[in-house]
């Protein structure tokens, strides 16, 4: 029996974005479903009652919600197809968990500060920004992914920020390229699969839709 | 060659016993150096130079940091014995995704319930509250949250049971009256060797957490 898989997302969340990415690099066929988060279906308020939020999973039914894991979800359902994104040692795997982990903790929320704040807030949240991206750089070492020569786990987490690097640096006036180089050249390398460039939306139309947000919430 | 296993903890961190819990359940002999979290240790920034927070599992000196992180690591390598986390990945995700609840949304309101006072302590205790029953919720009718087999979702919740009583204490409430069935999972998880011998007595958790309120000025 075929298996149905179906995708609550957002076009611009970098959340979504990781779990389109994994099923893109399984070649694992789904329906898209486009979330309006001012306005939420039913089937995403019945499916992921806990959190309401974007991206659910729906595989034959059953939900699974947060983006991480959805994606360990996604590796371990089609162990069979390549690439195995989470490592096969253990302790590798601890590593790609500890560092998506660290994603989550501060990447997400320091960049949504600098696009939504002014003044000596913003000036604070590029600075973090910065420290936390180099952090990155650091664990990236020499390799080409954080993985080492495989795209996995920790790239697919982190990958999709990237679409809304333009956005940072316009509201926040500053180039990342300048700070983290060895980052942005692992950026440009992911951006040549497939699974990412038909993942991550066009940089500008994100940048027009965080205008937009601004003007509704008033926080320009 | 023996495995050299080494645990920098605390002995009142909810999240440190969470690894102490797991290695005990594996059968596996470990070094435990308690770390004064005022005071911390050369070797604790060392090896987490990123959040400087325990716990910290050092295996054969490689450094696994986060307790969830570090229990699912101990389930991989000692895989040959007591499985923790089931085998089907949407078990697996299910018991995932509420030990992160646990983290994410039902450590902080509970810890400010007992840290706080006034109107913030009201809403710490509301959300704490909201969060709990929705947790204990999911215990339904099995013996335990992760099924018929006590396993990673009890090894992440039973810790902060330890916490509860001062949690109750300072945000006047008692959690009996309204979850038995809670009570009945934590007597059922104490019979576990692994537990009983990892949680340290309510008494002195009660007892640091006078001291720390008295530090806090607000008592």
């Amino acid at each position: 029996m075929a298996d149905e898989v179906v995708l609550l997302d957002t076009w611009f969340s970098m959340f979504g974005m990781r779990v389109r990415i994994a099923l893109a690099e399984k070649g694992i066929k789904y329906e898209y479903k486009e979330e309006d988060l001012l306005n939420k279906s039913p089937l995403l308020l019945q499916m992921n009652p806990i959190y309401k939020c974007i991206p659910v999973l729906i595989h034959n039914g059953k939900p699974i919600c947060e983006s991480l894991i959805i994606v360990k979800y996604i590796d371990e359902v089609w162990k069979d197809k390549a690439p195995l994104l989470l490592p096969f040692d253990p302790y590798q795997r601890a590593q790609a968990r500890f560092w998506a982990d660290f994603i989550d903790q501060k990447v997400y929320d320091v960049g949504r500060t600098i696009w939504t704040s002014k003044g000596d807030e913003q000036e604070a949240a590029k600075k973090d920004f910065i420290e936390i991206l180099k952090k990155l750089e650091e664990a990236l070492g020499n390799n080409a992914y954080f993985g080492g020569d495989a795209f996995g786990f920790v790239d697919v987490a982190l990958i999709p920020f990237y679409s809304w690097f333009y956005t940072y640096e316009t509201f926040g006036n500053f180039k990342i390229e300048r700070e983290c180089p060895k980052l942005i050249a692992w950026a440009k390398r992911c951006i040549k699969r497939e699974s990412v460039s038909k993942s991550l939306p066009d940089e500008k139309k994100v940048y027009e839709s965080a205008l937009v947000y601004k003007k509704i919430f008033g926080l320009d | 060659m023996a495995d050299e296993v080494v645990l920098l903890s605390s002995w009142f961190s909810p999240f440190g016993m969470r690894v102490q819990i797991a290695l005990a359940e594996k059968g596996i002999n470990y070094e435990f150096k308690e770390e004064d979290l005022r005071n911390k240790s050369p070797l604790l920034l060392q090896t987490n130079p990123i959040h400087k927070k325990v716990p910290v599992l050092i295996h054969n000196g490689k450094i696994i940091c986060e307790s969830l992180i570090a229990v699912e690591y101990i389930d991989e390598v000692w895989s040959d014995k007591s499985p923790l986390l089931p085998s089907d990945p949407y078990q697996r995700a299910y018991a995932r995704f509420w030990a992160d609840f646990i983290d994410a949304k039902m450590y902080q309101p509970g810890r400010k319930t007992w840290t706080t006072k006034g109107d913030e302590q009201e809403a710490s205790k509301k959300e704490f509250l909201e969060c709990f029953k929705l947790f204990e919720k999911q215990l339904g009718d099995k013996p335990y949250f992760n099924g018929d087999n006590f396993g990673f979702l009890d090894v992440a919740f039973i810790p902060l049971h330890c916490w509860f009583q001062v949690i109750e204490t300072f945000g006047e409430f008692k959690l009996e009256e309204e979850f038995p069935k809670y009570f009945d999972w934590v007597k059922r998880c104490l019979q576990r060797e692994s537990v009983s011998n990892t949680l340290p007595d309510q008494k002195k958790i009660y007892a640091l957490a006078c001291l720390r309120r008295k530090q806090f000025g607000l008592d």
